[in-house]
């Protein structure tokens, strides 16, 4: 059966993507950020996960106006990124993995979770950024990738309690399905930021440390805010928690906080990292091993 | 859960239906700009280029005074206006530093105090 070895949560702010791109990790602006990883690459490289799924929300490369999913799986062999209008490379592509896909898409509808499924789905900064900080260079990606896109551009967005529940029904879903891999479960977004109105620029440290805290072994008690609540406590664009909540709901093992980081300010945003093993499925391994 | 309501966070625009309505024009025109060919068909003539996506005279307004809280106020959508910003050669700094009415230094600076 498939493993879920846990769970990292990430800032996926665009102005890294051009960090990388210029090669300026180790410049005083960036090191705080970027040391951030040591631990994550020392884990991961430990862990080799075959699959990762993401969870992160498209800021208007791949879903438009016109219709936009509140959930999307992708269900492509291959996934595309492209030109988002200012300037950042464009990543190579990255290996999808339909079969799980197909069968997440299965699960989830058969959970109530009516998801859009996407045969086709080009794959934004939120996506490649965070698979470009697990593992740097320009060799061919190690692992295949299912995405999850949550809607955070048009209101009503769903609420945290639901990105739990998907999340939930993510995890559940992974550990049935019949293949012996290795799933890591990637949530990427936020911290606190607000790009737009007269409040641009307001960043919530007090709030992102309760986030980051409550995660690790009480997710449920942040769906006590309203989205409405989270907006005000983290900026407009902190709501990308939610795909942190959904991320860390996919556990479904006892859950150990191997490494965190957290840094103000990258571009206008408090960046975080939060990477937590899901315990059971290591121990699964180890007995099946024996 | 009460919905949302869209004026009740200061300095803040939820981005909510009523918004998107009145935005689409121009938040349609900011996607195209995803292709290069849009962007270069922008530059090469704004005013063609706003008529054809059928902005508003607030939204074209907005667009032709580079004022992102107008833009906003005439339902643009942060996402998408970064695209035009991009072809402004503006970063999201900027765009902060002059919704808030600060300079870039001050609200680079503010970003940074944030962290303390």
């Amino acid at each position: 059966m498939a493993h879920i070895i846990g769970s990292l949560m990430t800032s996926h702010v665009p102005a890294i993507g051009g960090a990388i791109a210029r090669g300026v990790q180790g410049e005083p602006y960036w090191k705080p950020f970027f040391d951030g990883f040591d631990a994550v690459h020392e884990w991961v490289n430990h862990e080799r996960p075959d699959v990762v799924v993401v969870f992160y929300n498209d800021h208007g490369l791949n879903f438009f106006l016109d219709t936009l999913p509140t959930f999307a799986v992708g269900a492509a062999p291959e996934y595309r990124n492209a030109d988002e209008g200012w300037g950042l490379p464009v990543s190579r592509p990255f290996p999808g993995m339909p079969e799980l896909s197909w069968h997440l898409i299965e699960s989830l509808v058969a959970d109530e979770f009516d998801v859009t499924m996407c045969q086709e789905m080009r794959v934004d900064h939120g996506f490649t950024i965070p698979l470009s900080l697990l593992w740097p260079g320009k060799g061919p990606w190690p692992v295949k990738t299912v995405p999850i896109a949550i809607n955070t551009v048009q209101h009503p967005l769903p609420t945290a309690a639901r990105c739990l529940k998907l999340g939930q029904s993510v995890g559940r879903a992974i550990t049935a399905y019949p293949e012996d891999i290795k799933v890591l479960i990637l949530g990427t977004g936020g911290l606190s930021h607000q790009l737009d109105g007269t409040r641009a620029g307001f960043i919530n440290k007090e709030f992102d440390r309760l986030c980051m805290e409550k995660l690790v072994h009480e997710p449920l008690a942040l769906t006590r805010f309203s989205n409405r609540r989270i907006i005000e406590l983290a900026g407009s664009q902190g709501i990308e928690i939610l795909m942190w909540i959904a991320a860390r709901s996919a556990m479904t093992g006892r859950v150990e906080r191997i490494h965190s980081n957290y840094h103000i300010p990258i571009s206008n945003t408090a960046t975080g990292v939060l990477l937590l093993e899901n315990r059971v499925a290591a121990q699964d391994r180890v007995a099946a091993a024996k | 859960m009460i919905a949302v309501s869209n004026q009740d966070i200061r300095g803040t625009t939820v981005f909510d239906g009523e918004c998107a309505q009145r935005g689409y024009a121009l938040n349609k025109m900011c996607y195209s700009f995803n292709e290069a060919a849009n962007r270069q068909a922008f530059v090469n003539d704004e005013e063609g280029y706003c008529a054809r996506f059928g902005l508003t005279s607030a939204q074209r307004d907005a667009v032709k005074r580079r004022d992102v809280l107008a833009m906003i106020e005439a339902g643009g959508n942060i996402y998408y206006l970064a695209k035009l910003a991009g072809i402004l050669g503006l970063t999201v700094q900027d765009l902060g530093a002059q919704q808030t009415r600060m300079s870039l230094e001050a609200f680079k600076a503010k970003l940074a105090a944030a962290g303390k």
